[in-house]
């Protein structure tokens, strides 16, 4: 019984460090969904070009790990405020459907264009600190783990700072709450779009330098799988709520790490797609939606 | 939408007879390769990029490094040998891919590579259906050369290195003999057919020498996190555990075992064999890990001393297992050309097949009637990132 509470709790910690990550990422997702309407595949990349943007940094530049993921963060953000303005902008009015396909092609633009750019072999990523395992009675915790979460907790409440108690957070709240009448209140909705994406790139872009720095090994194709989990993880804690998302991102992670713990490492990805699957059939709105009726 | 049909159909059209055109260029191609050209096209079908990469980029050196030596001494009967590598990106289907393109597109004699086992047996179907012979560095499992459902060995496959069960047989020994452990776990690569080969065996030789599997799990190729099911094997207790899988993966594994508190022994296949793997895992992470191997540099060889020091001369670097093997797949495959006295794939695959006796660099090569040659093995250590030759078994 002892071994198995062990087990257990050893479980949790690498499901939340695993969970937060995906948190990172869905987080941009839901918040891009939440202004217009668009699930962003391209999503996943940007995590793949932050925690480039992180290699660069620590590799050529030699900037210790908080510079680097600040830089990373800001390139990243950058690189999403110019594939909105190229890409999505000019798709504003177009179905719906036109701009997700849309999304993909920019996503296949990202990643062939690094593998082109960078070679498609994996690099492994500096060890930008040495990491230091705490062994609290039978539990390992690692120094990484514990910088992940922080990160992330961190990221997080800026996050929730920003919307909730900024006058850009209001602005964005009014534009995904209904564009057309925050436009005829004078919010200038592109620089509200466009401070979104690059909100929501740079938090991806810091779960890439996360990844990167936990498991040392980065390539331009990473950003699929994770990509599409936090994709379950929004939709999850239902998509384009803020809470939502990083709920999601946590119970995923856990979710897979119980799974692969106590069942079988071979039915992980089942479990996180079977969870998609589930709440889109039961509650699709997700575990924090409401069930709200489109307006006609 | 009616002019974009229109528009559609124009371009399928076009498309069609661009490939029309280009079909008989093909034709005409093939016409001036086969009417004695000075050159014989082999094909090189190797991970050039993908996950893998590096076993495709080492074997193209060695391939090189041999077809220079081998021009410089005037070729085979008379003609260069030249190399056309396409890419199979680490990935079974795309293999499948570049082989319909060597055969169809560059018409070449022979076929050196792939590397990964799921690659070789999907594009080895092509080659055995083309009559075209097809030699893989490092392509391990028993299915490569034999299909498993007719036992029947395939013609046209053949192999430079021994395989899986060898392998497999050859690490519970070392396990139980040499390390004197008893509980082993094993972690597989569910994707590859690889894994799964060595896998089965060391678990049937070390369960017969009184060894028992505390654990068994399995992972997917690009997996990341690993932790959720090295915590459940370390939870088993093992002495020991057996990761039959590819470098990527196994720096991961590795690094991640250390870190969830794992500090005993850890061994693997050749899939291990990469210069990149203290760069994943870390230097330390890696002290007490063993992998079997077909090729040491160290070898005292005089054949492969000279290798050594021609390849450190070109390339900068030490040569690797699949340089080593690439290397004497590239010589076995010129062997059978000149011992055919033709450039017909089909006299090639079956001069092949006679070699015996044949003196490469990671030992001596006779096929045997399911095309494996009978070989060593050696088993090394890492020392501080450092590859150590730690003993040889005889098969």
């Amino acid at each position: 019984m002892e071994s198995f509470l062990s087990q257990f709790f050893q479980q949790l910690i690498n499901g939340i460090s695993l969970g937060s990550i995906y948190a990172l990422i869905a987080l941009g997702y839901t918040m891009i969904y939440g202004i217009i309407k668009l699930i962003n595949f391209a999503h996943g990349d940007i995590y793949m070009l932050g925690a480039y943007f992180g290699f660069f940094t620590t590799t050529q530049l030699r900037l210790s790990f908080i510079p680097a993921i600040i830089l990373a963060m800001v390139c990243a953000a950058l690189t999403g405020i110019i594939i909105e303005r190229v890409a999505y902008k000019p798709m504003r009015n177009a179905p719906r459907i036109a701009i997700l396909i849309t999304a993909i092609g920019v996503s296949f633009f990202l990643e062939y264009t690094m593998i082109l750019l960078v070679s498609p072999q994996p690099r492994t990523f500096p060890a930008v600190f040495t990491p230091v395992v705490y062994k609290i009675g039978s539990l390992v915790v690692n120094s990484q783990q514990i910088v992940i979460l922080a990160s992330a907790v961190i990221l997080m409440a800026v996050l929730t700072f920003i919307v909730n108690k900024t006058k850009v957070g209001k602005a964005m709240r009014a534009v995904s709450f209904d564009t057309d009448a925050a436009r005829l209140m004078g919010i200038n909705i592109d620089r509200v779009i466009s401070t979104t994406f690059a909100l929501g790139s740079a938090l991806a872009a810091a779960g890439g330098v996360l990844v990167g720095v936990y498991y040392n090994s980065i390539d331009p194709l990473m950003g699929m799988m994770p990509g599409l989990k936090a994709f379950v993880a929004a939709v999850l804690g239902g998509i384009g709520i803020i809470p939502g998302a990083m709920m999601g991102g946590l119970i995923l992670g856990v979710v897979e790490a119980m799974i692969s713990g106590f069942i079988s490492s071979t039915l992980r990805d089942a479990a996180a797609f079977g969870i998609l699957i589930l709440i889109l059939l039961y509650k699709p709105s997700g575990l924090l939606g409401k069930n709200i009726r489109e307006k006609v | 939408m009616k002019r974009m049909t229109k528009l559609l159909s124009v371009l399928t059209a076009g498309a069609l007879f661009a490939g029309v055109l280009s079909g008989c260029g093909g034709g005409s191609g093939e016409k001036k390769a086969a009417s004695g050209g000075d050159t014989i096209k082999i094909g090189g079908l190797l991970e050039m990029t993908g996950g893998s990469a590096s076993f495709g980029i080492s074997s193209k050196n060695g391939v090189d490094l041999a077809f220079k030596d081998i021009n410089a001494k005037g070729g085979v009967n008379g003609k260069k040998l030249e190399l056309v590598v396409a890419d199979d990106k680490s990935e079974a289907s795309e293999a499948a891919n570049g082989m319909q393109k060597l055969i169809s597109q560059d018409k070449v004699v022979a076929i050196i590579g792939p590397n990964q086992s799921s690659a070789v047996i999907a594009s080895g179907a092509i080659a055995n259906s083309a009559k075209i012979a097809q030699i893989t560095p490092m392509g391990t499992n028993p299915d490569v050369t034999v299909d498993p459902s007719t036992k029947k060995t395939k013609e046209y496959s053949f192999r430079a290195c021994f395989i899986d069960p060898f392998q497999g047989t050859v690490m519970a020994n070392f396990a139980a003999k040499d390390l004197k452990v008893t509980k082993a776990a094993i972690l597989i690569d569910n994707s590859s057919d690889y894994s799964k080969g060595l896998a089965a065996f060391f678990k049937e030789t070390f369960v017969k020498l009184n060894g028992s599997i505390v654990a068994e799990e399995a992972f997917l190729q690009k997996d990341t996190d690993f932790k959720s099911t090295l915590t459940k094997i370390k939870a088993a207790n093992p002495d020991i555990i057996y990761v039959p899988a590819y470098y990527q993966e196994v720096g991961l594994i590795v690094k991640q075992a250390r870190e969830i508190g794992y500090e005993g022994v850890m061994v693997g296949g050749d899939g291990w064999d990469s210069s990149k793997l203290p760069e994943i895992a870390g230097k330390e992470a890696l002290n007490k890990t063993y992998f079997s191997s077909p090729y040491s540099p160290d070898d005292i060889s005089d054949i492969n001393k000279a290798f050594v020091t021609a390849y450190e001369k070109d390339y900068k670097s030490k040569p690797d297992v699949f340089a080593a093997l690439a290397y004497d797949s590239a010589l076995l495959v010129a062997k059978a050309i000149e011992d055919a006295k033709s450039t017909e794939p089909a006299k090639i695959a079956a001069a092949m097949a006679k070699i015996s006796g044949f003196k490469g660099v990671s030992g001596d090569v006779t096929f045997n009637e399911q095309h494996n040659p009978i070989k060593s093995a050696v088993i090394i250590e890492h020392v501080n990132g450092a590859q150590i030759f730690k003993t040889k078994v005889n098969p």
